[in-house]
C-alpha cells in the first residue's frame, strides 16, 4: 500500500513526504480505534475456536487440564455413546418440528396484522412481548403452567367441557416434546412474525393492485405475489429457525431435564453433560467441534440453495 | 399539499381493505381468531404475574393475595438482591463493552484505511457463524487461564464479544451514513479525530447506539446456558440460573409461587424496556432482519 502512494504523482501543494506521513498517522489511528475490537476477537473468538479443536483431540479431565494427545479417542467415545444418535435423532426430529410450527405460525400472525385495520398496533404487541422475555425466563414460567400442583390449564380445560382425564404434560416422550415446543412457539412466533412483516410491507402496493385487477383471489394473490417475493424474508427465518433449533438447550434443561427415559437430550445436552456429569471436556468439545461443523454445513447449503433460487428465477 | 396528501394516504388504506377482506368475511370472524390467538399469547404472562401473589400448595404465601412469595425470595440463600444485583452488573457491563468496541471499531471501519481492514471487519462477522453453546468448553479453559473463571468480568466479556458482530456491523453502517461535510470543517477549525468521534459522530450515531444497547442488555440480562456453564452456582449466578438452582434444590414439594414471583422479576425490566423503547426494537430489528 505503502510503495503504491509513493509511485503516485504528488498532489498540487503537499510536498509528497508529508502527505505520505499524514497517510501513515490516519492508518495508525484507524487501528488504534479497531484495536478493541481486534483484541476482544483475538482472545474470546479466535484463541477459543482453535482450543477447542485442541481439546477435542486431547484427553482432558474437568479437573486436572491438558493431558496429551489422544486422537481419535473423543470422537470414537462421542460415536461409540448410547447417548450420541438418540440425541443426533431428537435434535433434528425437534428441528423440523419447531421450523415447521414456527414458520406456519409467523406468517399466520404477520398475515393477520397485516389484516389487522384498528386493532394492529396491539396485536403486534401482544404477539411481540414473549419474545422480550428471556428463554429460560419463559421456561420456568411454563415449568408452573404445566405443572399439577398449580397449573390452570386442566381445570380450565375442564370447565369449558373440552378434556375429561387431565393433561400429563411431560409423562410420555411426545407429551414432553409437544409441551416443549408449545412454550417455543409462543416465544419465538411474534419475532418469525416480525421478519415477515417487514417482508410483507416491503412488498410494492401495485403488485397487488394488478392482480385484483386482473382477477386474482385471496389464495391466488398470497400464492403468486406474497409467497414468491418473501423469498429471502423465508429464507432469514429458516436459517434462524434450524440454527436455534440445533442448538436447543434452555427449554428442554429446564422443562424435561432430558426425561422421560432420556427421550428428549438434545446434543447441547449432551455437551454439558459430557463436560460436568462425566467430567470430560475432550469428548465435550469433540461434540461440540462436530456441532459447529454440522451447523456451517447446513447454513453453508441454505445460502447456495437461496442463491441458486435467485439466479434461476 | 396537505390536502393532496391526505387523500392519497386514506386512498390506499380503503384499497389495502378492499384488498385483503372481502366483503361478507369482514369484521366478526377476523376479531374472533385474533382476539383468542391474543388472549392465548398475553395468558400466560398473566398467570404467572397472578400465581405469584395467590396462594398455592407449599408456597410462603399462605392464604388470600399478597407479597408472601417475593418476601421469601428475598431470604432464600444469598437473598433475591445479591443475584438481582449480579444480572444488573452483568448486563450493565456487556452493554458499557459492547459500546466501547462497537463504537470504536465503527468508527475506525466507517472513517479510516488501515492494513488488513477488510479481514477485521469479516472475521468479527464471522463471529455470527460460531454459536456461543459450541464455545463455551474452551472458553471455560480459557477463562481459568486468564484468572477470570467464576467472575462476572469474565462472563461480561464472553457475551460481550458474541454481541461484537450485529453491534459493529451496526455502528460501521450507521456512521458511513453520517455526511463527512461537518467533520472537514471541524478538521480545519483543528479538531482531532477523536475530538470529531466524540462531538459529531456519537451525537449522530445515537439511535443505532440505542438499540445496540438495548439488544446487548437483553442478550446478557436472558442468556442462561453461559452463566450456566461458565460461573456455575458460586453466590456470582445472574437472576435465571439461581431461581434455577432453587427448583432443582427444592426436595419434595416445589415452591411454585416462588418460582413465578422468580418469572415476573427476571421478566418485569425485559417487558419495560421493550414496551418503553418498542418502536427503537422494531426498527433496529428490521434493519438488522434486512440487512442481516
Amino acid at each position: 500500500m505503502a510503495t503504491a502512494s509513493l509511485s503516485r504523482p504528488a498532489s498540487p501543494g503537499a510536498p509528497p513526504q508529508r502527505r505520505l506521513s499524514r497517510r501513515r498517522s490516519r492508518q495508525l489511528l484507524g487501528l488504534m480505534y479497531v484495536a478493541p475490537t481486534v483484541v476482544f476477537v483475538a482472545v474470546f473468538f479466535i484463541a477459543p475456536l482453535l482450543l477447542v479443536i485442541r481439546m477435542s483431540a486431547s484427553q482432558w479431565p474437568l479437573l486436572g487440564g491438558d493431558k496429551g494427545l489422544n486422537l481419535p479417542t473423543n470422537y470414537q467415545v462421542m460415536a461409540d455413546s448410547s447417548l450420541f444418535w438418540p440425541a443426533v435423532g431428537f435434535t433434528l426430529e425437534y428441528t423440523v418440528l419447531a421450523t415447521v410450527l414456527l414458520l406456519g405460525m409467523g406468517l399466520g400472525l404477520a398475515l393477520l396484522i397485516q389484516s389487522g385495520g384498528r386493532w394492529r398496533g396491539f396485536l403486534r404487541t401482544a404477539f411481540l412481548l414473549p419474545s422480550a422475555m428471556g428463554l429460560a425466563s419463559a421456561s420456568l414460567l411454563f415449568y408452573g403452567l404445566y405443572s399439577n400442583q398449580i397449573g390452570p390449564i386442566n381445570s380450565i380445560l375442564e370447565t369449558m367441557h373440552l378434556s375429561s382425564s387431565p393433561i400429563q404434560f411431560f409423562e410420555t416422550p411426545l407429551n414432553a416434546l409437544l409441551s416443549t415446543t408449545f412454550l417455543i412457539v409462543w416465544r419465538f412466533a411474534g419475532f418469525y412474525m416480525l421478519i415477515l412483516l417487514v417482508g410483507l410491507q416491503s412488498i410494492p402496493h401495485d403488485l397487488y393492485e394488478a392482480a385484483s385487477i386482473d382477477g386474482a383471489n385471496r389464495w391466488q394473490t398470497f400464492r403468486y405475489i406474497s409467497i414468491p417475493l418473501l423469498r429471502r424474508s423465508l429464507a432469514l427465518c429458516f436459517i434462524l429457525c434450524i440454527t436455534g433449533s440445533m442448538l436447543a438447550f434452555d427449554q428442554f434443561y429446564i422443562l424435561t431435564q432430558g426425561g422421560p427415559d432420556n427421550s428428549t437430550i438434545t446434543i447441547v445436552q449432551l455437551i454439558y453433560h459430557y463436560a460436568f456429569q462425566r467430567q470430560n471436556l475432550g469428548t465435550a468439545a469433540a461434540l461440540s467441534v462436530v456441532l459447529l461443523v454440522a451447523l456451517l454445513v447446513v447454513n453453508a447449503v441454505q445460502l447456495v440453495s437461496l442463491r441458486g433460487a435467485e439466479e434461476s428465477k | 399539499m396537505d390536502v393532496s396528501m391526505k387523500r392519497s394516504l386514506s386512498g390506499s388504506k380503503a384499497a389495502n381493505l378492499r384488498q385483503l377482506l372481502p366483503s361478507g368475511l369482514r369484521n366478526v370472524p377476523f376479531y374472533v381468531l385474533s382476539g383468542t390467538v391474543a388472549v392465548i399469547f398475553l395468558f400466560p404472562l398473566a398467570w404467572a404475574a397472578f400465581a405469584s401473589v395467590s396462594s398455592t400448595p407449599g408456597s410462603a404465601q399462605t392464604s388470600g393475595f399478597g407479597l408472601g412469595n417475593y418476601q421469601a425470595l428475598f431470604n432464600w440463600q444469598d437473598g433475591l438482591p445479591t443475584y438481582f444485583l449480579n444480572s444488573t452488573i452483568l448486563a450493565c457491563s456487556t452493554v458499557v463493552f459492547t459500546l466501547t468496541a462497537s463504537l470504536l471499531g465503527g468508527y475506525a471501519f466507517a472513517r479510516f484505511d488501515f492494513p488488513f481492514k477488510n479481514v477485521f471487519f469479516m472475521v468479527t462477522l464471522g463471529i455470527l457463524m460460531v454459536p456461543v453453546a459450541t464455545m463455551l468448553i474452551p472458553l471455560l479453559i480459557l477463562l481459568k487461564t486468564l484468572g477470570l473463571q467464576d467472575s462476572l468480568l469474565g462472563l461480561s466479556l464472553v457475551m460481550s464479544m458474541f454481541q461484537l458482530p450485529f453491534a459493529t456491523f451496526m455502528m460501521r453502517v450507521s456512521m458511513e451514513g453520517v455526511p463527512a461535510d461537518l467533520e472537514e470543517a471541524a478538521q480545519v477549525d483543528g479538531c482531532g479525530t477523536f475530538g470529531i468521534f466524540r462531538r459529531i459522530i456519537l451525537p449522530a450515531v445515537r439511535p443505532g447506539m440505542i438499540t445496540v444497547a438495548l439488544f446487548a442488555f437483553l442478550a446478557a440480562w436472558n442468556d442462561f446456558i453461559t452463566p450456566l456453564i461458565l460461573i456455575g452456582s458460586s453466590g456470582k449466578e445472574p437472576l435465571a440460573l439461581a431461581f434455577t438452582v432453587m427448583r432443582e434444590q427444592s426436595i419434595g414439594i416445589i415452591n411454585y409461587g416462588s418460582l413465578e414471583a422468580g418469572v415476573v422479576v427476571m421478566a418485569l425490566p425485559c417487558l419495560i424496556l421493550f414496551y418503553a423503547l418498542q418502536g427503537q426494537y422494531v426498527r433496529g430489528f428490521m434493519s438488522g432482519a434486512i440487512k442481516g
